[in-house]
């Protein structure tokens, strides 16, 4: 299974963590301090695994940022290679050629689009249609929402913050 | 409304934190945030609540603290709208995890959430749930997730598998209410239903034998079919990666029929052509096809099979090795390592391949194939591999040097086929990486070279020569210089030539010169300072004309701020200056070590101390904890450590010196407390060592042997008694004063037995065919605690006996002072004795009799003899 998933950019900032297995506050810091690293310092032909703490880190540079997943060791490292590209393609879609601003910015719907790609560690969902799709639901879903608490209230201070959502 | 809480949007808090440009500005603006959410949060403010938990999302990937947040997070769950439940979720997925109390109190909302009529509720719930449920949770909601595994939209079926995955992962007991639904969904059409439902069997079947048998026998088929499908299926540009169709589910099933295969002959059977046809049709030129090819040579590799795919799946990974990317040669490293102990003949195929990924720039490609060339060594090919290994290790990486060394020492001590190959390739590895050979290593090869009798004088030319050129290496240095102490006789006399060697002239003052070099290398620590001081001791004795320049070197030792070394310094400028003629006796070379003692004690040593501290510690009146074994056993034990009897069998004490490892008799006070720092195994080498040449020793040196005796058990029983780590270091100075007091040989005189003494009866101490020795007893008035024991030693055998040394050990509440004895000589056949003043301090005076362990060693007719006795039945009152 997927213990983790991190976002890291170059410069070591962490643009998203994602936790299914168990980790104080006190240890994800640590955690992602000693995989920056790591992974960061890797020269660029070298392969894409790293063992740490038993565990074998996967890890794909896109652009700047580098997509790291956690795996037991018994897992199949080149499939976790192809999960990664899975789910950065399904943001590339969802963005339109996605850039790290976009998952600064729009972090909440990286991992709303995660959520729909992994669940308990576990991939949920091949079809990279099928997530787009599901996303879009909900997403339109919120905003049917969001028109419907601003016609009834019709508040100014609603509408300003509902839309900085 | 809190003029706070207006202030600023989410998206205006991220630009504010980007655009800070210290770490101290992003934490004021951190700050700030927190203190306005912390403020909106107490207002209870509704219309902000799902911003701020963005932003507190935002912060808490920072790594800031927002637990004051998770509150917030349940208030949005149970809120009505799917947007505010949609951000709910979401915080409570990143803000909290399993182990939080306040996880509980959504298991209510989840619960409803679980019924809810919109699917995307539903969606969201089980999402959090299989994300981080705990295992009161899951037994709580176990039924709603089996209930939703039928559900009517495949996107909650299949949501609702993983689910069941974190489920039973928790609750293993729950697994068996899943296995029909399991079943069921393998049958499933939709791909993410299919795959879920695959893995929710196979971890099924990790935790329940009873779904393995189940699906074993009903599903196989199945599966085998289905994989059959996929195999053969057409384009489907939906699940289509680089030109296969759905590689995950591939995957996926190769992984389950793994484990129904594993064990199960016929299952296996029934999946051979399929795996066949996976590992020779599936296309290798990209990513998602190795990753199937990787995944069914796994399958191939475990299930049970006759060998026909065994040998597809070892030519699979034989590509895979050949392969230019970095990826597929790591996993084949990985994947050959299981292979050789199903088929090593068939891995050593691809050893020179191996070989050169050990030489690989990537360090977990190298790490991988340094593990798997461990276990492909064996007796045909370990000279050529360790010849190859060697070799590199002088080019690698630095951070490399450390495995490498330790692999390769482990490899030369596993196949040492003879000893000077052993010794060869030791000394090479000291050569390159001696910094990081580990101390039970250098230990170990001291060891063999002292045992390796023949080879002495070429051990110690190989290591001065290696010396010479390179002092870099802390461990070569500390061999050289215990080699040159030992056999600087034969560096400088070439002794014991050997035909490959290259002749070497090397004058006394050279090999004087090496060892100043060590003592005055700066990088040079305690234990190469104090093995070159002991070096330098032997090598005055071994070359008497360099005793003034040697006396010089030691000498500037004097001031030496680590008092170990300075105390060594004097006492050995005082064994120079003032025992001349019996520092060759002192200073003899080390016996041979017993090759199984000391294995033992290697293997032994750690077993050893647990099983000893075992004995409850009982209190003394006194307040001082002593192990409930009895001491008396134990002191033996310390001093036959001690004492290098000229016979072979006290040949565990070398290993004392090198520090390999604490006696057993320490043990215990070691048990108790932390593992000792290496300083402190220093200090009890460097204190064992001194007592070494001192106890050869002849008359005199009983003086010495005498207050090592009894610094010895002080030591050790203070080191009972506190439990805690009191280091020799603390012990010593308390022994040092009373020592250089005997050294300079102002110890009290032989006492004169009193008349009043005689009443106590004599003893006769101990009594042999060959030896007699006889006790009496007398007390200094004034201080009833003190006996003072003249021991008279006769001669009962018709030979001479010669190097006649007694010695003597006492329990911690005794203390002992031994006077020189009047002579070392014993005549033939009780024409003479030999007698020696015992002086004996009982703090236990009235309560405890004497009790005291001797042990006695002579020379007769060339032969060393040893004798060893307790003696408990002295008088009462003493």
């Amino acid at each position: 299974m997927i213990h983790f998933v991190l976002l890291i950019s170059r410069q070591g900032k962490v643009r998203l963590t994602k936790w299914y297995s168990p980790y104080s506050q006190k240890e994800r810091t640590k955690v992602i301090r000693e995989l920056s690293g790591l992974i960061l310092t890797r020269g660029p032909k070298l392969c894409n695994f790293v063992e740490w703490r038993g565990l074998r880190v996967v890890y794909k540079r896109y652009a700047s940022l580098y997509f790291c997943m956690c795996i037991d060791e018994d897992d199949n490292e080149l499939e976790i290679l192809e999960i990664i590209h899975h789910y950065v393609e399904v943001l590339d879609r969802y963005f339109g050629s996605v850039c790290e601003l976009d998952l600064i910015y729009n972090f909440h719907k990286a991992y709303f689009i995660l959520d729909e790609l992994l669940i308990a560690g576990e991939l949920q969902e091949p079809s990279k249609r099928t997530v787009a799709r599901l996303v879009a639901a909900q997403d339109s879903l919120v905003e049917t929402a969001k028109e419907q608490t601003s016609s009834i209230t019709n508040i100014i201070a609603q509408v300003a913050n509902t839309a900085s959502l | 409304m809190n003029p706070f809480s207006s202030g600023t949007r989410l998206r205006d808090m991220i630009r504010a934190i980007r655009a800070c440009k210290t770490a101290a500005e992003e934490r004021a603006v951190v700050r700030k945030e927190c203190a306005a959410i912390r403020a909106s949060i107490n207002e209870d403010d509704q219309d902000y609540r799902h911003r701020n938990l963005a932003k507190l999302m935002f912060i808490q990937i920072l790594g800031y603290p927002t637990h004051f947040g998770q509150m917030e997070c349940l208030k949005l769950i149970a809120s009505a709208g799917f947007p505010e439940k949609r951000i709910g979720y979401l915080g409570l997925m990143l803000l909290l995890d399993e182990r939080q109390e306040v996880l509980m109190l959504v298991t209510n909302s989840l619960k409803q959430d679980l019924n809810h009529s919109n699917q995307y509720i539903v969606g969201l719930a089980l999402c959090a749930l299989g994300n981080i449920c705990s295992a009161e949770m899951a037994r709580d909601l176990a039924p709603e997730v089996e209930r939703l595994l039928q559900f009517r939209d495949p996107n909650i079926r299949k949501k609702a598998a993983l689910c069941s995955i974190r489920i039973i992962k928790k609750v293993p007991d729950l697994a068996e209410n899943f296995i029909n639904c399991a079943a069921s969904l393998l049958k499933e059409k939709h791909h993410g239903v299919l795959i879920t439902g695959v893995q929710l069997c196979a971890d099924l079947c990790k935790v329940s034998s009873e779904a393995l048998e189940y699906f074993r026998k009903k599903c196989t088929e199945g599966l085998v079919r289905t994989l059959r499908d996929i195999v053969n299926s057409p384009y489907s540009p939906e699940y289509d990666i680089s030109g296969i169709t759905d590689p995950y589910l591939h995957i996926r099933l190769l992984k389950l029929l793994r484990i129904l295969g594993q064990g199960d002959a016929d299952a296996s059977d029934r999946m051979t052509d399929i795996l066949a046809q996976v590992a020779t049709k599936t296309e290798s030129n990209k990513n998602a096809g190795n990753a199937i090819l990787y995944e069914c040579v796994e399958t191939i590799m475990s299930i049970e099979d006759d060998g026909g795919l065994r040998v597809l799946a070892i030519n699979i990974l034989g590509k895979f090795l050949s392969n230019r990317d970095n990826n597929i040669r790591y996993v084949a490293l990985n994947m050959l390592m299981r292979a050789t102990t199903l088929d090593a003949q068939a891995v050593q195929r691809h050893r020179a391949t191996i070989l050169d990924c050990v030489k690989d720039s990537d360090a977990s490609i190298r790490k991988r194939a340094l593990e798997l060339l461990y276990l492909l060594v064996n007796e045909n090919n370990v000279k050529p591999l360790i010849k190859e290994l060697i070799e590199y290790l002088e080019v690698s990486d630095q951070e490399f040097k450390g495995d490498l060394t330790a692999k390769i020492c482990s490899l030369v001590e596993k196949f040492s086929l003879e000893k000077i190959w052993y010794i060869d390739q030791m000394l090479k590895v000291l050569s390159e990486a001696g910094n990081f050979v580990k101390d039970e290593v250098w230990h170990a090869l001291i060891f063999v070279i002292s045992n390796a009798s023949d080879l002495h004088g070429y051990t110690v030319r190989a290591l001065y020569r290696a010396f010479l050129t390179s002092t870099e290496q802390e461990t070569l240095v500390r061999v050289a210089v215990w080699c040159i102490g030992e056999y600087g006789d034969m560096l400088v006399n070439n002794v014991g030539m050997l035909d490959i060697e290259d002749p070497i002239t090397v004058t006394e003052c050279d090999a004087v010169d090496a060892v100043e070099v060590a003592i005055k290398r700066h990088t040079s620590d305690l234990t190469t300072k104090a093995m070159a001081l002991i070096a330098l001791l032997k090598l005055s004795s071994r070359f008497p004309s360099y005793s003034e320049r040697i006396k010089g070197i030691i000498v500037q030792n004097k001031g030496n701020l680590v008092l170990e070394l300075q105390q060594r310094s004097i006492e050995f400028n005082r064994i120079l200056q003032k025992h001349q003629k019996i520092r060759s006796a002192l200073v003899e070379r080390m016996p041979v070590l017993d090759e199984a003692t000391f294995s033992g004690r290697r293997a032994g040593s750690l077993p050893t101390a647990i099983s000893t501290s075992s004995g409850a510690p009982s209190n003394l009146p006194n307040g001082i904890a002593k192990p409930a074994t009895a001491p008396i056993p134990d002191l033996l034990d310390l001093s036959s450590d001690d004492v290098p009897a000229p016979s072979s069998s006290g040949g565990d004490f070398p290993q004392d010196l090198l520090g390999v490892d604490l006696s057993p008799t320490l043990a215990p006070s070691g048990a108790g407390k932390p593992p000792k720092a290496s300083t402190d195994v220093l200090l009890d080498l460097l204190s064992i060592g001194t007592s070494l040449p001192v106890q050869t020793g002849s008359s005199a040196s009983d003086i010495l042997s005498s207050s090592q005796d009894d610094k010895a058990p002080f030591a050790n029983f203070n080191g009972l008694a506190s439990l805690s780590s009191l280091s020799a270091n603390a012990t010593s100075p308390v022994n040092a004063a009373p020592m250089m007091d005997l050294l300079d040989g102002h110890g009290p005189g032989p006492q004169k037995p009193e008349e009043n003494g005689q009443a106590y009866p004599s003893l006769v101490a101990y009594e042999s065919s060959s030896l007699r020795v006889m006790f009496n007893f007398s007390k200094q008035p004034g201080s009833p605690q003190t006996t003072l024991i003249q021991a008279t030693f006769t001669n009962l055998s018709s030979n001479v006996y010669n190097d006649f040394l007694f010695q003597a050990a006492v329990p911690k509440f005794l203390q002992l002072h031994l006077d020189p004895a009047s002579s070392n000589t014993l005549p033939a056949s009780g024409d003479g004795s030999i007698t020696q003043n015992l002086k004996v301090t009982n703090s236990q005076h009235g309560k405890k009799s004497l009790v005291m362990r001797v042990r006695i060693a002579y020379k007769t007719n060339n032969k060393d003899v040893l004798e060893e006795r307790q003696i408990n039945n002295f008088p009462q009152n003493l």
